[in-house]
């Protein structure tokens, strides 16, 4: 190890100066090797998840009834012959774990994408807004976005998951409401992103010309000023989706998600505890499945953020 | 002062919100009573005057708001008392698994970016960085559980037959206190609990520190003939922790989140297993009230970040 020492001034961006005019957003992306492994991991996850009818080797609700017998089956790395074909066992009714992790994936993926969408349809709308107009506008919004951000996430979205399972029933919490209650609750950091782009970005000569040959406030901001908003909004997004992803599992562990018999990675760990002791393959694959995905998605965002723009690390 | 002035109408549009959440809750205070046969509609009508109910819902809101600033939250129907009491009772051990969690979370993750910022680019760096990736990537409840697996159901071997087993549920065993029987208790909920902010602070305090190196000023110190660790440590990381201050402020909310579900999961007796337990049972006036305490916190913390920040860096002026 070198002995330690002040970086010399600038010397990175040097380099980044005289490659300028050649390096392109793939190239830069292509050089961050961790971004590049989260992209075919996900990608690979993503097939399964697609696939997940073909690739299950068993119907993920279905019981085992000829093997099961009140126990959860073992992996058969670990019992070839206990585990009644389950390659990675059973969970404690009897349900192949690996069937069931495939189906999970679609979900885990899915409401993550489209959790995400919401989010940043509601957020870049608020803060483009916000941020174009400002004066009375961006003060009455910017304190509704605080208001959100002083609420901590996850007890709030407990306590509305809750209000829907007791005005209906625990089915209402389905892959749409779970999808829409996140959404709705999680665009303020995307919204105050946007506003701080269009804080600057209406200012700028561009913004001035399109105003000055007439074109309306809609299309100034959609047309001109959002495609220039557009790298920070992916950043987040992506990592929004590797969040939304956990408090999807989280919510669906603690039983106000994702309602059984549907599988998701979280309500597949809600009954792994319990069962800790007999049946440690159950409470292991599905969160592992959760963090390599999470993994996988937070090195693509890494890599975005380093390509898209170098200075805002 | 402007500040702290400027937090109120924030506290109150909170309190707007929470309340019309509550005012939507199915049913209302009055379920239990709903689906009693001896009670008539007459008689429901009666309560329902009785608790201002046929008020409208601003007047309702005011008394309501009346009420918590005077320190009444209603009543907890799960627990059979006062929902503050509930509370307040809950809260020493919640902080002592939040603070336990937050000593933990400083230590290791500020000197984890120290270091690698200081050996930047070299190995050591490298581990830090991408063990920062895990903790911010790993589920908080399936971490729980691996470390229950592996610390409280199999147990750790050490050589010479011993073996590390923790206990992965409650805060003692006995009703009499010993510390090393606490102690034992707090280990995984804590180190479950400040995963997170290690990797949060590790990474946020490299930049930082980075950042600073790369100044006018330590160049400056380091053509003094100042030898390196004096650098580091009279000019280098008095101001690079300046903004860890904000960052460690900044997260009560997720440190809260966290402590529900590592409560939940090692049944630890504090306002995060409350609320669960509230939830189950659809204890509308204790859910109520400890949203309002933890946003009340949460501001708090905000503004005594700002504070604070103020008064270590004298750059930074607010009007």
């Amino acid at each position: 190890m070198a002995a330690p020492s002040l970086p010399l001034p600038g010397n990175t961006v040097i380099e980044e100066d005289l490659h300028l005019s050649k390096v392109t957003f793939w190239t830069r992306l292509r050089r961050h090797k961790l971004a590049v492994a989260g992209i075919v991991v996900l990608s690979l996850m993503v097939l399964a998840a697609a696939l997940a009818k073909q690739l299950s080797p068993f119907d993920p609700n279905a019981i085992d009834n000829i093997h099961w017998q009140g126990m959860p089956l073992p992996p058969c790395f670990q019992d070839a012959t206990l585990c009644g074909g389950h390659s990675l066992g059973t969970d404690e009714v009897g349900r192949d774990l690996l069937s069931r992790m495939l189906f999970g994936a679609r979900i885990s993926l899915t409401v993550g994408l489209f959790a995400v969408i919401m989010e940043v349809l509601i957020g870049a709308t608020l803060g483009a807004v916000a941020g174009y107009y400002g004066g009375w506008l961006d003060y009455a919004l910017m304190r509704v976005t605080d208001v959100f951000l002083s609420i901590p996430l996850l007890p709030l979205l407990l306590v509305l998951t809750a209000i829907v399972a007791a005005s209906s029933s625990k089915a209402a919490l389905s892959f749409g409401v779970i999808v829409v209650i996140i959404g709705a609750l999680s665009w303020p950091p995307v919204a105050r992103l946007v506003r701080a782009s269009f804080l600057s970005l209406r200012e700028r000569e561009f913004a001035e010309a399109a105003r000055a040959i007439g074109n309306n406030d809609g299309r100034i901001i959609f047309r001109h000023l959002l495609p220039n908003a557009v790298a920070p909004i992916v950043v987040q997004a992506t990592l929004d989706v590797a969040n939304v992803i956990i408090l999807e599992s989280t919510l669906s562990f603690l039983g106000l998600g994702i309602q059984p018999p549907t599988a998701s990675w979280g309500n597949m760990l809600a009954n792994a505890q319990s069962n800790l002791q007999s049946a440690w393959w159950a409470a292991v694959f599905p969160g592992l499945c959760i963090l390599i995905v999470v993994l996988a998605i937070n090195y693509i965002g890494d890599g975005l953020r380093d390509a898209l723009d170098p200075n805002m690390r | 002062m402007r500040r702290t002035l400027q937090s109120i109408p924030l506290l109150l549009a909170i309190s707007v919100i929470l309340y019309a959440i509550l005012y939507n809750m199915p049913g209302g205070p009055l379920a239990p009573y709903l689906q009693n046969p001896h009670i008539t509609a007459a008689d429901i009508a009666r309560l329902r005057h009785n608790l201002g109910m046929d008020q409208p819902v601003p007047i309702q809101y005011l008394k309501w708001l009346g009420h918590i600033l005077t320190g009444d939250m209603g009543y907890s129907t799960s627990n059979s008392e006062p929902v503050f009491q509930a509370l307040i009772e809950r809260f020493p051990a919640t902080l002592e698994l939040m603070g336990a969690s937050l000593v933990i979370a400083i230590g290791i993750g500020v000197s984890a970016g120290i270091i690698s910022a200081v050996y930047r680019y070299s190995l050591l760096d490298y581990v830090i960085t991408t063990g920062a990736f895990f903790g911010q990537s790993m589920p908080v409840f399936w971490f729980a559980l691996m470390m229950q697996l592996a610390f409280a159901v199999h147990g750790i071997p050490l050589p010479g037959g011993y073996q590390i087993q923790l206990p992965s549920a409650g805060i003692s065993s006995s009703d009499t206190f010993d510390l090393g029987d606490r102690l034992t208790h707090l280990i995984l909920p804590a180190a479950v609990l400040s995963l997170l902010n290690i990797a949060l602070f590790s990474r946020f305090m490299r930049s930082s520190l980075l950042e600073v190196l790369g100044t006018d000023y330590m160049r400056t110190a380091a053509a003094k003939g100042l030898n390196f660790r004096t650098i580091l440590y009279k000019h280098g990381l008095k101001n690079a922790l300046i903004p860890v201050v904000t960052v460690v402020a900044l997260s009560l909310p997720s440190l809260l989140a966290g402590a529900i579900i590592t409560e939940t999961i090692f049944a630890w007796p504090g306002m995060g297993r409350l609320f669960i337990n509230a939830l189950t049972q659809s204890d509308l006036a204790l859910l109520m009230g400890y949203l309002l305490l933890v946003a009340f916190l949460v501001v708090f913390s905000n503004l005594f970040a700002d504070v604070v920040y103020a008064w270590l860096d004298p750059r930074v002026k607010y009007d």
